[in-house]
This record gives structure tokens, sequence and C-alpha cells, in this order.
């Protein structure tokens, strides 16, 4: 029964995904694709992983927000298709043999409701008694694979370093008085800073 | 936290329409409560660190978009987020560290207590405390800095093309 | 066997944003669609017929746990891989916003024009 609903919901995504790739407008594409991502969140729900669906639907959400808020305010306008025939050509025929060899593949994995669980399976029957939690994923988050979670703060970490160095403002060319009072963020200290620069 | 901001007093009109700061102003407390319901019940309940921290960090960038950036600044500036960032980032290395006292990196070193209570399970509400935190701050900051460095690049290109 | 297959196929259709698509933004969007098919494949893998989510509750016993609850390693690991996700988003996004700073456009054939 789940798997009719999955397949059900699995086509509205895909046709979703076509609306977020081929329409023009770039505010209904990037909408698109929230619609994809709200389905991934309820298939989540249905194949009992709640804690991925509630993080899912939330990131979704700020995915939306930061692509409408940063990108689309500062350009809307569709970009006309200069039609580079080689690109699409070359990749319509990789994605056929993709395709064909995934099929070929799929038919070798454990069938669907039937994972095999060697390691898992430990998880599930020791977890609570050794780390005292009664949400498994909390403790192969925190405690069994702690590692990869350490991995993941790094990541981010990283990410949002590379923003903000992307981003900076030092290094670039020179600002001058009503620059820096538009931004509205700087420190008393920078703002003195750049009248300094600018009396220079 | 953040829970009742006064913005009915401020002189210049910022953000959006009245209607959406009241519903805003109703909302925000429970967007709040729910998202620290999520991170400290992590061990118990679905949830965790990163879902809840994201759940606080959409209801940051909900005042941002309601109100304007300068109440949201006063609630956390983005230095402030860059603080929690790191220290929650150095104190999740350093709690995993202690576990070399007791025997090996990220053990789970406190009494695990009686399951199914609120502090039970060791360490891992601590971790989840922290991660809950640094992940807030960092989207926070993260979208701070895409929403205000990008409007300052669109009256940038606005100023160009005038004088052009 | 259909389910993953038509995973895949959503895989393939966020691949052909990135490659054919001339718009940055809308390259953007195809990696997120990549992301998201990618995680789902992950979870398909793990279910578990009748499955319930695995987390325990006072009024369960163990057996029903370890009998029925679901694979956990695989949430486990989508769930970091999900905020990654948004963090690459997010970078991504501001390396976008970079270079219309600079070329004034998110066209990507023009950017190289111009860059020639």
């Amino acid at each position: 029964m789940i798997e009719t609903y999955l397949i059900a919901l699995l086509i509205f995504m895909i046709v979703g995904s076509i609306i977020a790739i081929e329409t023009k407008n770039l505010l209904s594409s990037v909408i698109s694709c929230g619609i994809v991502g709200a389905a991934v969140s309820i298939a989540f729900l249905m194949l009992a992983a709640p804690d991925i669906a509630i993080t899912q639907v939330v990131v979704e959400i700020l995915v939306l927000v930061i692509l409408i808020r940063a990108t689309i305010v500062i350009d809307n306008t569709a970009i006309e298709a200069h039609w580079d025939t080689f690109a699409v050509v070359s990749s319509l025929i990789f994605f056929g043999l993709f395709l064909v060899f995934a099929f070929l593949a799929v038919q070798d994995l454990p069938r669907f409701g039937h994972p095999l669980m060697r390691v898992s399976q430990q998880y599930l029957e020791t977890g609570l008694q050794k780390t005292g939690a009664a949400n498994i994923v909390a403790s192969v988050v925190l405690d069994f694979r702690a590692y990869d979670t350490l991995g993941e703060a790094t990541v981010i970490f990283v990410s949002i370093l590379g923003a903000f160095v992307i981003l900076r403002r030092r290094g670039r060319k020179r600002r001058t008085e009503a620059d820096v009072e538009k931004v509205g963020i700087l420190s008393e200290e920078e703002i003195r800073e750049h009248n300094g620069d600018i009396r220079e | 936290m953040a829970t009742k901001p006064d913005l009915a007093s401020s002189q210049q009109p910022t953000g959006m329409t009245p209607i959406v700061k009241t519903v805003v102003r109703f909302a925000i407390g429970i967007i709040f409560m729910f998202g620290w319901y999520i991170i400290i019940y992590g061990h118990l309940t679905p949830g965790g660190g990163f879902a809840g921290g994201t759940i606080l960090a959409c209801g940051y960038v909900i005042l941002t978009l309601a109100f304007g950036k300068e109440l949201a600044l006063r609630k956390m500036s983005d230095m402030a987020a860059s603080i929690i960032d790191n220290t929650c980032a150095l104190l999740f290395v350093t709690v995993a560290m202690i576990g070399f006292a007791f025997g090996a990196f990220f053990l789970n070193f406190p009494p695990h207590g009686t399951p199914f209570n609120l502090v039970s399970a060791g360490v891992i509400p601590l971790y989840n405390i922290l991660i809950g935190l640094k992940v807030t701050s960092s989207l926070f900051a993260i979208f701070l800095a895409l929403s205000i460095f990008g409007r300052f690049v669109s009256k940038l290109v606005d100023e160009a093309e005038e004088e052009e | 066997m259909i389910l993953y297959f038509l995973t895949l196929v959503l895989f393939v259709m966020g691949v052909y944003c990135l490659i054919a698509k001339k718009n940055i933004i809308k390259k953007i969007i195809g990696l997120t669609i990549t992301d998201y098919a990618i995680n789902l494949f992950i979870i398909l893998i793990g279910y578990r017929a009748n499955g319930i989510a695995p987390i325990m509750f006072k009024n369960m016993t163990m057996q029903e746990l370890t009998e029925r609850g679901v694979d956990p390693l695989p949430q486990a690991l989508v769930l970091t891989s999900i905020v990654i996700g948004l963090g690459v988003l997010s970078m991504m996004t501001a390396i976008c916003l970079r270079l219309y700073e600079k070329y004034k456009t998110f066209d990507m054939s023009e950017i190289n024009r111009l860059k020639g």
C-alpha cells in the first residue's frame, strides 16, 4: 500500500522538477523546487523517519527564503535560451545510458522493505542500554557515529566562513561615505576608518 | 530569547505590512518555544540539534523579514552570531576531548540515568544544545550576510546604471 | 524496484538542469533537486516493511523495536547531509552574488563571453 502512495508522490516530484527546470519565470521555478522539497518531506514521514522530515521541511523553507531574498529580488529576468545543442544532446544520450544501467543495477539491491541490517540491528538492540537515549537516531548521530557529526559541524563552519570571505567588504574597491551609511551594519570604528580613508 | 518585539514604538516604518507584523508578533514566541522544545527533548522524541537549530534560525529570519533588519540585529547581531558559532564549535570539541580523561574520544562519560527522563543519556542532550546553538547562529549569520550584502550589490548596480 | 528507478529519474532531472541550463540560479535549483533525490534514495533503502520509527516509547517493548524498527543508520547520515546541503547552497549563492556584482548578469554563456 505504502509503495503505491510513494510512487504517486515520486511522480508528483518528477513533474514538479520538470516544471522547475523548464519554466521561464525564475520565481515559479524556485517555488516548484520548494514543492519538490515538501513532497520529499512527506515521503520521509511515510518512510518512518520523523527526525528527517522535520529537518527537511524547515531546511526547504530556508532554501526558498535564501534563494528568493538573495538572488531573485536582484535580477528576475528570464534568460533567453541560446540553445546549446551539443550540451543538450550529449547529456540526453548520457542520461539514457545512465538510466539503462541504473535499471539493471537496481535489480541487485535489497528489495524494498527488506533492508540489510547487520550493523543497524546491533544499534537497535543495544542503543538504549549503551547510551540511555530513547531516540535511537540521536544515539547514532551523537554517540556511535559522533565523528560524522564533528565532520558536519566542520563543513558547515567552513561553508559559512567561505561565504563571509567571498562577500567581505575589506579588500575591495574603496567605498564612499554614502555607501558606508547604506550598508548600515558597520560598527562605529569601521565607519571612522572608512571616513579616514576618504579624507586621505 | 526574543519574544515580544516592541515595534509599535519605532518611528520609521520598516519591514512589511501591519497584518504580517501582528501575525509574526503572535507566532514568534511559539516558534522559539517549539525550537527549544525540539532541541531539549531531542534524545527522547523526534528532533534534535539540527532540526531545532534550523527552526530557531527560521524564527530570526521571520523577524528580519517582517520587521526589518534593525530589530533582528538588536536581538542577535552579526558579531554575536559569529561568536556564538565559534564558541559552540569549540565547546563541542572540548566536551569530546574530556572523554579522553575517561578512556576514549567522544566517550559518553556521565552516568546515563534512567531512560525516558529529561536528564538522561549522559552527554547527548548537551551535544544537542551545542549543535542547536551553532546551527542557529551560523544559519542566521549567513542569511544576514546574503540578504544585506545582496541588497548592497543591487544598490550599487542601480547606481552604476543610473550613471550610465 | 520501480521506486528506486523513479528516484534515479529525479536524480537525472537534477543533473540535466545542472548541465544544460544557462542561468546560474537554475543550476543551483538543479543541485538542490539532486540533493533531495540522493537523500530519498538512501532512506528508501533503509525502510523495513510495516516499519516504525526507531524511537523507543514508554509503552513499547524492546522486542517490538528490534523487530519492526527501520534502519537508524541511513537516517543519521541523511540528517547531517541535509544541513550540509544548506551550507553548500548558501556558499553557492554567495559566489553568485559576487559574479553578479562583477558581470551584472546571471547568464552563464554571457559570463563566459565577457571573460574571453
